[in-house]
């Protein structure tokens, strides 16, 4: 399994799907381990209730359904699905309208969703999800990107209410891929995916979604700052190792 | 329920797994292969030490190793020092005599390489069938050395060959003859979790009955960084360009001052590309602030709900 991990870090980014069907194909006795722990490229499908778009993944799925966050209704149908009771169901609601306003000021498009459940420590869980094609062809508003793919994933534990106090637990993944294709640059890709987790313990007053949206926006916005500033700045040193750039070999340089 | 239906999907991928025919050992191999192909630079012995545990059969995974490290030691075009010598050979698929044996032009050596464990166990001289002509050696050679100079120059660690890639046993002018230009430059940090390679092939063509020289070039830069994450770079270019048949020297010249300015330029270009990221590409994914520039308001969430209850009943908005 740590062999399977490490490769998992090494694989280019873009090709995670490829890698992690290869190794359940290799290691079927690992399977469970490897999907809870490798996180995958999001899916959508459409509410045929709704006309609206709702993502896929492993918090609203059972056996080969989806239940959309729009109707509650598992996509295709399936007789006995499990719900959030109606009191989180309710949260739920109100946690994906506001989720949806949020993902449009940051993302300007994209496809939001939240998905929570009961856990067996009389809290919940909540999942919050956000998919965004931000190349030419899809929400891209400036339209730099021949290809541009960002998901998000942000799973938040909260535990049970005592004395006005609960504790949250968030991880979050971001993966993400970018490509610009010119006749002077070539063609020119980003791609990666970091994890980072974040615990905190708040008062309930605010109310659970508050604290939860708080908490991701400070999160995710840490995750996109480490990319551009951390990891994407670590790729342009190695390229500046490996060609230092002209200002500083110019003085050698003969008339050129 | 989370919990639950991972569980419940890894049991039916499990059963799907029982239920097909196990894997043959040659579906095996070909993922083995897939591994080590897409290794990034620098990184194909730990891709190697996993995929090796991971198969749990040493069989199938010498088979795989024996098929995938000569072609990502070509395609990376990886350098390797020459025992007994102070210069490394290039192991690229224009110097190939045969799977293991690689010309080393300069120094007019042939090079045995152990591809698997990536070490060159031997050197002999080049027969003069390996050679080029007198003729073509003058052009090959004067190239050389120009190029020598350059990459010693713009790259600290770049590592270059010329070839002779057509037309070798050309003797005279009137005929046309290919050289190709090889750069390659790797950096592996392991420590820093940081690995990258620069990669060159300029294709020359000379033609005679023109007099002209066309110039191909494809460049490929790739780069890794892996502590808490994983993100890569991987970017190309083409360039064309054309200069006049002159002498051996005088197109030397005229050649690496083609080469050096087509990656000066693609290098900038490279620092364009990382300085567009933040304000342009970037924000087409997300932006840093909101379109409101300031943090969102969570503690009015519920103004918004009563607004669009508000809006719902007034029958405005969607």
């Amino acid at each position: 399994m740590e062999a399977a991990m490490g490769l998992m870090r090494r694989m280019p980014p873009k090709h995670s799907e490829t890698a992690l069907s290869a190794l359940l194909s290799l290691m079927p006795q690992h399977s469970s381990d490897l999907l809870s722990q490798v996180d995958q490229p999001l899916q959508v499908l459409c509410d045929v209730d709704y006309g609206k778009e709702f993502i896929l993944c492993e918090y609203n799925r059972d056996a080969d359904s989806y239940r959309s966050p729009w109707s509650n209704k598992y996509h295709p149908p399936l007789e006995d699905g499990p719900y959030p009771s109606p009191e989180l169901r309710k949260l739920e609601i109100e946690a994906n309208e506001v989720f949806a306003i949020y993902r449009d000021q940051y993302y300007e498009g994209g496809i939001s969703s939240v998905y929570m459940w009961e856990d067996e420590n009389e809290g919940f869980v909540a999942c919050f999800l956000i998919k965004k094609d931000g190349s030419k062809s899809g929400h891209g508003r400036r339209g730099y990107l021949q290809e541009g793919a960002w998901d998000a994933i942000h799973v938040m534990e909260v535990g049970p209410e005592e004395e006005g106090m609960a504790h949250y637990c968030l991880t979050s993944t971001v993966m993400l891929s970018l490509t610009t294709n010119n006749e002077s640059t070539g063609t020119f890709n980003l791609s990666g995916s970091i994890r980072r987790q974040m615990n905190m313990d708040l008062s309930v007053a605010d109310g659970h979604l508050c604290n939860m949206g708080k908490m991701i926006e400070e999160l995710e916005g840490k995750l996109r700052n480490s990319l551009d500033q951390v990891y994407f700045g670590k790729t342009r040193e190695m390229v500046c190792t490996l060609r230092p750039p002209a200002e500083l070999v110019q003085v050698r340089l003969p008339d050129s | 329920m989370h919990s639950n239906s991972r569980q419940k999907m890894a049991e039916e991928v499990g059963n799907q797994e029982e239920e097909a025919e196990e894997l043959s050992e040659k579906q095996k191999k070909e993922i083995a292969k897939w591994f080590l192909l897409n290794s990034p630079a620098g990184e194909i012995q730990y891709v190697a030490k996993d995929i090796r545990s991971v198969l749990n059969d040493d069989n199938v995974y010498n088979t795989a190793a024996s098929e995938a490290f000569p072609v990502y030691n070509k395609s990376h075009m990886i350098s390797l020092r020459m025992p007994g010598k102070s210069e490394d050979v290039l192991i690229t698929s224009f110097g190939e005599i045969n799977e293991n044996e690689y010309i080393d032009p300069r120094t007019a050596h042939v090079a045995r390489v152990d591809h698997v464990k990536q070490v060159c166990t031997k050197v002999r001289p080049a027969t003069d069938e390996e050679l080029p002509s007198p003729y073509v050696e003058d052009y090959r050679c004067a190239l050389d050395a120009e190029i020598m100079k350059y990459v010693g120059e713009a790259y600290p660690k770049g590592v270059c060959s010329v070839y002779c890639a057509r037309g070798k046993d050309v003797e005279e002018p009137g005929s046309d003859f290919e050289l190709v230009v090889v750069i390659s430059a790797a950096r592996h940090s392991p420590q820093n979790f940081c690995n990258g390679s620069w990669r060159s092939i300029w294709n020359v063509e000379f033609k005679d009955d023109v007099q002209i020289v066309e110039v191909r070039g494809r460049m490929q830069v790739d780069a890794h960084y892996f502590e808490e994450g994983n993100v890569q770079l991987d970017a190309k270019h083409e360039f064309q360009d054309s200069t006049l048949f002159q002498s051996p020297d005088d197109i030397a010249v005229s050649l690496t001052n083609i080469i050096r300015h087509h990656e000066t330029e693609y290098l900038a270009s490279l620092q364009a590309s990382y300085v567009n990221l933040p304000d342009t590409t970037f924000k087409d994914l997300r932006r840093k602030l909101p379109v409101t520039r300031t943090l969102f308001p969570w503690h009015n969430t519920l103004q918004f709900s009563l607004t669009r209850d508000i809006s719902k009943e007034l029958g405005i908005g969607k």
